[in-house]
């Protein structure tokens, strides 16, 4: 038996060892331990280190707001940095690690810290390393060359980088009443509402349902309160209308009653079951919420209140009921609280000697003393602890007589013995989640506590949340909140029945002894008492320029042991009452949640991918893919030892000399239809479509609202009132969203619907000289000749037996076709296609290519495209009407879209016959030291195959009127430079023969 | 936040998406005057309180809807179709 | 007022720190002034701060209605760049940051302003061209940019995935070394401080209720404080703007108010040493001297005055975050909050006069303003001093959407939420 082990009590399992490791050392524990009860079972006091002054730290806490105990939990290289030692529930093999030391927690260098205590107070960054105001080290080199070595000074736990293989999950949930805490209060409101048929949901951040009722030693209908959570725990988890969600933190309280919370699923076990996920990520929609969360018991601030061995009482009273472990042998207890004396009193049952109880308070309850009498304590009343004493534990304390109205301390020290303090400074209602639903917290001056606001979302509050710390209370509230939650009315039956110590729940307001020493404020962050009295003395005095200039409440705890007692110093300071201060507004999380468990299944799996319908074959036939937006779309087909250039170009000159063959699935594909469809399309586009025949088809462009240009493609018409509009992959979502938008917002008269079809077809655009010979050989149903399909035109037929819509227009330039067929069929009329295109030598062309060949005709797309330029300025101003208003019409004419020095579209030829860049751009002076004036960029380039040179398209201002003039590209990025030749964006058969054949 | 949308019942926010100020009118299409069409295109009603606004329920059945929304505590007093018709009660 | 120095800090721990003085003072209104500041956030500081050194205008007051940098300077992720496409947004944002470069210095007062460089990570050839056309636009334009290749950046964040395997792989990245963090909360300090001892007057828990008119000119406020005079008028109010111009009978404007969030990890030991962005969503992180990692993502993407987000974001962000650093999973996220972001119709800010005779207006900073807090005082204050703009905010006007003269970096058009 280890020498802090209680012979019998607690939840552990004595018959069952656990053996664990921490720092390297070997421990053995029980089931049911958590690593800071099992290491405190094994003697262990020092803990961690503090953040600034890297102190030696024990236990404070046994739950989670524990803010010394910091360790990484490893498993094999997957590190998780920052636990609690608290929370983490001890497993055959677990391997934990303190944090910020160097080399060891028994000795670490940066102790060195606590030497420069003074120099190192509130604000010493803002105040020095400003460094030199000239020299090398001048501007922000100095503060950098220093911020070096402070960032690795600080931080906490480390980071692993190896891709952590667990598995996250995310469950969306329902209920009527969602209960926040088990302690007696959430257990009797989920009882009452599961009683009146709800649907609950019962959540508790603990292994172990309980809450108070685990540790208390109180009776409940005459049995020991932790039998008596275990039955009514048994009478829910009976019930299909319970779930009961255990080791489940409730962390955020957001909009419309939707309440996030994360299960610890497999974090306690050595190895996960077969398809358990280590976490599990709940988004709760409750009907109404009841907040059960109990309250933190706050630290008292005095020197010395941070040596290892000084613990919050209540934390004592849960390791030795809870789990069988002492926190020492001879304990002392300093107070401002009736609860205390409880604690005092456990802690003498479960074995250790009580030797002294130090109470602020003069006038102690004839009750508190006879408690005190009870654990063979001697009180010292009207008393406080001035001074710790020990180093890695604690040995002893000193005591002096305190006047708890004037804070004043007289008399002589008197020296006390022991290996353990326990302090208890009166309590905090844990509050975040109601705070978190965006109310201000009210303070009470009789609890000194802030109490839970009026609720302003759908919740109730019960028990030590509102500020009612009893058991009696907190059973019958939490009743009437699990009944009225389910909109139930009150039963006859009576309430269980409480045998409890007796306690008056207002502490004196007492929250610091001001003595001679470092007394700690915010224990992980080493914020003390007289860095609160300096931000007071700067100007730093509301709650919030308390917080941030000293960094009080900013550490892992965020306040939970701190807030308070950091106020109350302050307006002690300023001579006000504690809420004129401020009140801190809890923002979410309430505990830190695993980033792992927010992206969930999304972890590995970020974006859906998009594949058209003839992705597997060109995967098997050699392409090279290329990620745009969701899609992927062949980029080449290269052969064997080809650069990606020779495969384009190698691919465009086929097209151009015989015949390609190009994906074009994923163009955005939306169905116009209805009586006012071609009164919609005449509105939509720049240009008419009303006058466009059945059976034809007409290049569009749309502008936005703002008169710039939005985006382009053709629509057919396939029938009087049926229209198949195309899109440009990137803003398919987009133009959709847009006809949505103004049909019913805008011109509800409108009878039109539209619809996305982008998925149900398969497309494929087919061109070149010997296209039309390839369409002739396999299309059955239709002739494809000039008089039955001449340009723009649209018509049905079948390929392999596929029904198809062939509509002949050209991207390339060449006389091209889109065949399009049912997505599922997209292949096999693919497939059907190059098998006929084999005796013309057909191949088949990436994104690469196609760029290629539209570059070469001068056709835009989203490059130019950007959503800053104007047809003007890409030379469609033709498509303009005159005739009717358009989307953007009455916008497009304002001065700044129609000055003469705006970017325009051109063409560009390298004089130095070498390849540009996307992303160059163009000067008219070359200066490659100091580039300079820069007239534009390049938006596309390419080798030519048909002009056999290297060629852009570039937006430059007032770009037609440079047309035959030389200038340069300048490229300082991927030192580029070189002339050029501006030209026309036509490069290539500027009047279009090749594609009207 | 929840919205409820009078065809599909309430749905989350991440199922919608903001199309801005209800209070906008736009000009006849063939109006020339700039004025007119620049508050239209650029003007914002931008009140904390409530407000009346345009939400597509682009992850659902992609209707819009005209919602009264307050901006200071993302209640929802209401939310009709944005063409007319039904009305479904306001639940925040 | 004692400078600060390593010299005086230790002095003062000999004398057990008694002696710092309050970094501003807390004096009462006067009951008029030449020029009032709406809004004691990092803008309005810096306003008064550069008023007062630049124009020798120090009979100023600046009305604060919460504490002293309550607002977006304290809610942000700190970061300072000037990596931006179109020239009037890259001149402006350069010349702050000439100003943050030698801020510390300026304001006797360390904000940390740390350049360890924004890279933004390309994930497609298109992207890549995209940022080289940034860069080089910067470049022409004296500011540093540079393409960095994938061994680049994988030496330079080795936590960052860069594999091939990744979803959206990683391939290249355009950084600017210059760009770098600051400690917000010192930023608006340190202008505090710099403001108050060349005689500003900063005025905390004073809301303005209204305006004082003659005639058609502004010529004061009215406050809970009761009302001030002053000759001029200047709102730097950011998310407040659209209420405060109501109180001035103005109801519409080319902004919507949006909430931002952001959130910190708890603190690990240094991992990530530089600011960096996902380029196939909104994500972007750095890591603060503490240790936690700062980070981001995109708007709610709905008009809200409530500075509190909302859940799916949340996912989003966290999502995108482990699509470049799957090893972060076990990291945890500590602390959120949201901001209140003042979105303009084209996404860049107005520092102008007017819109009424004695009222100056700067607002409209998107998700922007902390990098511009030195540039838009300065150049603010320019305006109010001169009655008219500096060369670098004249093109923040607000007729500017009038006149077709938008200042779009993004291309999104009257789409607030896509800025």
């Amino acid at each position: 038996m280890s020498p802090r082990r209680t012979e019998t009590g607690g939840r552990i399992d004595r018959l069952r060892t656990i053996r664990f490791t921490f720092d390297g050392a070997t421990y053995t524990g029980h089931a049911g331990d958590t690593l800071a009860s099992a290491l405190l079972a094994n003697g262990v006091t020092l803990f961690g280190r503090s953040f600034k002054y890297h102190r030696p730290r024990g236990l404070l806490a046994a739950g989670v707001e524990e803010p010394n105990a910091l360790v990484t939990v490893l498993r094999g290289e997957v590190r998780e940095p920052n636990i609690a030692a608290t929370m983490v529930e001890i497993y055959d093999g677990l391997v934990a690690v303190s944090q910020n030391r160097t080399p060891s927690l028994a000795w670490d260098i940066g102790a060195i810290n606590q030497l420069g205590g003074k120099i190192l107070s509130a604000g010493f960054y803002y105040k020095t390393f400003m460094g030199p105001v000239i020299g090398p080290l001048k501007g922000t080199r100095f503060w950098m060359f220093c911020e070096h070595f402070i960032r690795r000074a600080a931080g906490l736990g480390k980071a692993g980088t190896a891709p952590d293989p667990s598995r996250y999950e995310r469950m969306n949930a329902f209920c009527d009443v969602l209960v926040v805490g088990s302690g007696p209060a959430g257990l009797m409101a989920a009882k009452a509402a599961a009683d009146q048929g709800a649907r609950v949901i019962l959540a508790d951040l603990e292994a172990n349902f309980g809450g108070s009722a685990n540790w208390s030693g109180e009776t409940i209908d005459g049995m020991p309160a932790a039998d008596w959570a275990q039955r009514t725990v048994g009478q829910l988890a009976g019930n299909d209308n319970v779930r009961l969600l255990p080791r489940t933190t409730v962390w955020g309280y957001y909009d419309g009653n939707t309440l996030a919370a994360l299960e610890r699923v497999t974090d306690h076990k050595e190895v996960a079951a077969k398809g358990e996920p280590r976490q599990r990520y709940w988004a709760i929609r409750a009907g109404t919420v009841v907040l059960a969360t109990g309250s933190f018991e706050r630290p008292l601030v005095f020197p010395g209140n941070d040596r290892p061995g000084v613990m919050l009482a209540h934390a004592a009273e849960r390791y030795a009921n809870e789990y069988g472990v002492l926190p020492g042998q001879r304990i002392a207890l300093f107070t401002n609280n009736d609860s205390a004396y409880r604690s005092a009193l456990a802690l003498k049952k479960a074995g250790a000697a009580i030797v002294a109880i130090i109470d602020v308070r003069g006038d102690v309850s004839n009750e508190m003393r006879k408690l005190a009498s009870e654990a063979e304590a001697e009180l010292l009343a009207g008393h406080a602890v001035v001074a710790t004493e020990g180093g890695k534990a604690l040995t002893g304390l000193n005591a002096q007589r305190f006047d708890a109205t004037s804070g004043a301390l007289s008399g002589d020290e008197r020296s006390i013995h022991a290996d353990s303090l326990l302090m208890s400074g009166g309590w905090s209602p844990t509050i975040h989640l109601a705070s978190q639903a965006g109310a201000k917290a009210e303070w009470d001056p009789a609890r000194q506590a802030f109490l839970p606001p009026k609720p302003t979302q759908r919740w109730i509050g019960a028990g030590a949340f509102t500020g009612s710390f009893s058991t009696v209370e907190a059973i019958a509230e939490g009743r009437a909140a699990g009944l009225q939650a389910a909109g139930g009315s009150a039963p006859l039956a009576s309430l269980p029945f409480v045998e409890a110590a007796p306690g008056d729940p207002d502490p004196a307001p007492v929250f610091e002894i001001k003595a001679k020493g470092k007394s700690f404020v915010d224990f992980q962050h080493d914020v003390t008492a007289e860095d609160v009295r300096l931000a007071h003395r700067e100007g730093f005095v509301s709650v919030e320029h308390l917080k941030r200039y000293t960094t009080l409440g900013m550490a892992t705890d965020q306040g939970k042991n701190s807030n308070v007692p950091g106020l109350a110093i302050m307006a002690e300071a300023l001579g006000k009452p504690i809420p004129e201060v401020g009140t801190t507004r809890f923002r979410p999380p309430y505990t830190a949640v695993s980033i792992g468990s927010l992206a969930a299944e999304r972890f590995g799996d970020l974006k859906p991918e998009r594949l058209t319908p003839m992705h597997d074959w060109h995967i098997a036939n050699g392409a090279r893919m290329y990620s745009a937006g969701l899609w992927y779309r062949p980029m080449i087909y290269g052969l064997p030892g080809e650069t990606v250039e020779q495969a384009y170009v190698r691919e465009a000159r086929a097209t151009r000399e015989s015949a390609g063959i190009v994906d074009v699935s994923t163009l955005g594909k939306i169905a116009v239809q209805g009586p006012d469809a071609a009164e919609f399309l005449d509105r939509v586009y720049t240009n008419m479509f009303s006058t466009l025949a059945v059976g034809k088809a007409r290049y569009g462009l749309m502008l936005r609202e703002d008169g710039l240009a939005f985006d382009d493609g053709t629509t057919w018409r396939l029938g009087e009132q049926e229209f198949l509009m195309t899109t440009t992959t990137a803003n398919a979502g987009k133009v959709m969203q847009h006809l949505e938008y103004f049909l019913d917002v805008i011109w509800p008269e409108l009878k039109v619907t539209v619809t996305s079809v982008t998925d149900e077809w398969a497309g494929a655009a087919i061109g070149g000289p010997n296209a039309r010979a390839i369409l002739a050989s396999c299309v059955t149903g239709t002739a494809v000749d000039n008089t039955t399909l001449p340009f723009m035109g649209i018509v049905h037929g079948r390929i392999a037996g596929v029904p198809v819509m062939i509509c002949r227009l050209s991207f390339s330039g060449e006389m091209a076709f889109e065949v399009y067929s049912g997505a599922g069929y997209g292949t096999r009329v693919w497939e059907a296609l190059i098998e006929a295109g084999k005796p013309f030598g057909l191949v088949t062309y990436g994104l690469e290519a196609l760029g290629t060949m539209r570059i070469e005709k001068g056709h835009v797309t989203g490059a130019e495209i950007d959503g800053r330029t104007t047809a003007r300025d890409l030379h469609l101003d033709w498509m303009l009407s005159k005739k009717k208003p358009f989307i953007g019409s009455a916008m497009m004419d304002r001065e700044g879209l129609i000055a003469s020095d705006r970017l325009q579209l051109v063409g560009v030829v390298a004089l130095d016959n070498r390849p540009l860049n996307g992303g160059g751009h163009v000067v008219e002076a070359l200066d490659e030291a100091n580039p300079h004036d820069s007239l534009g960029h390049i938006t596309a380039c390419c080798y030519s195959p048909a002009l056999g040179k290297y060629i852009a398209l570039a937006l430059v201002k007032g770009g037609k009127a440079r047309h035959g003039t030389r200038a340069f590209v300048s490229d300082p990025l991927r030192n580029r430079f070189g002339p050029i030749e501006i030209v026309s964006n036509h490069f290539y058969d500027p009047d279009g023969s090749r594609m009207h054949g | 936040m929840l919205i409820t949308c009078p065809y599909c019942g309430p749905r989350d926010v991440i199922e919608f998406t903001y199309q801005g100020d209800g209070n906008r009118e736009r000009p006849q299409p063939a109006s020339q005057d700039l004025d007119a069409w620049t508050a239209y295109v650029y003007d914002r009603l931008n009140p904390a309180g409530d407000h009346n606004e345009i939400w597509q329920h682009s992850g659902g059945c992609r209707a819009h809807l005209r919602v009264v929304r307050n901006t200071l505590t993302h209640e929802i007093r209401s939310t009709t179709f944005a063409r007319g018709g039904h009305k479904a009660e306001g639940r925040s | 007022m004692a400078e600060y120095s390593a010299f005086s800090l230790l002095k003062n721990a000999l004398t057990g720190n008694k002696d710092w003085k309050p970094a501003w003072r807390k004096p009462d209104p006067k009951a008029s002034y030449d020029v009032i500041v709406i809004g004691g956030g990092g803008h309005g500081l810096s306003t008064a701060y550069y008023l007062a050194k630049e124009h020798g205008i120090t009979n100023v007051a600046v009305l604060e209605k919460g504490w002293l940098g309550s607002g977006n300077v304290g809610r942000n992720t700190t970061a300072v760049r000037s990596n931006y496409l179109l020239p009037q947004n890259t001149r402006f944002y350069e010349h702050s940051m000439k100003l943050w470069e030698n801020l510390s210095h300026d304001l006797n007062y360390n904000v940390m302003f740390s350049q360890r460089g924004c890279l933004n990570l390309a994930h497609t050839p298109a992207q890549l061209d995209d940022y080289a056309r940034r860069g080089n636009a910067m470049r022409h334009l004296g500011v540093d940019a540079e393409l960095m290749s994938v061994d680049q950046i994988k030496r330079l964040v080795p936590a960052l995935d860069v594999s091939g395997s990744a979803r959206f792989p990683v391939l290249g990245g355009l950084m600017q070394r210059r760009a770098g963090s600051a400690r917000h909360d010192a930023v608006a300090w340190g202008y505090a401080r710099g403001a108050d001892r060349r005689g500003v007057d900063i005025i905390e828990n004073c809301e303005v209720t209204g305006f004082l008119r003659d005639g058609g000119r502004i010529t004061g406020v009215s406050t809970t404080r009761g009302e001030i005079r002053a000759r001029k008028v200047a709102l730097a109010v950011a998310g407040s703007t659209g209420r405060v111009m109501q109180l001035a009978g103005i109801s519409h404007m080319p902004i919507e108010s949006h909430v931002l969030q952001a959130f910190v990890s708890e603190s690990l030991k240094p991992i990530i040493d530089t600011i960096l962005t996902f380029g196939m969503g909104h994500f972007y992180i750095s890591q603060s001297d503490k240790g936690g990692l700062v980070y981001g993502g995109d708007l709610d993407g709905y008009n809200s005055y409530a500075q509190r987000g909302s859940l799916p974001i949340v996912d989003e962000v966290m999502s995108e975050m482990l699509a470049l650093f799957p090893g972060l999973a076990r990291v945890r996220m500590l602390r959120s909050w949201g901001g209140l972001c003042d979105m303009t119709m084209d996404g860049s800010p107005i520092i102008t006069t007017g819109p009424l005779p004695g009222m100056y207006l700067n607002c409209g900073w998107c998700y922007g303003g902390f990098k511009a807090t030195p540039a838009s005082g300065w150049c603010f204050a320019y305006t109010i001093a001169k009655d008219e703009p500096h060369e670098f905010n004249a093109p923040f006007t607000l007729d500017r959407f009038y006149r077709g003269l938008v200042i779009d970096d993004k291309g999104q058009g009257a789409t607030p939420r896509l800025h």
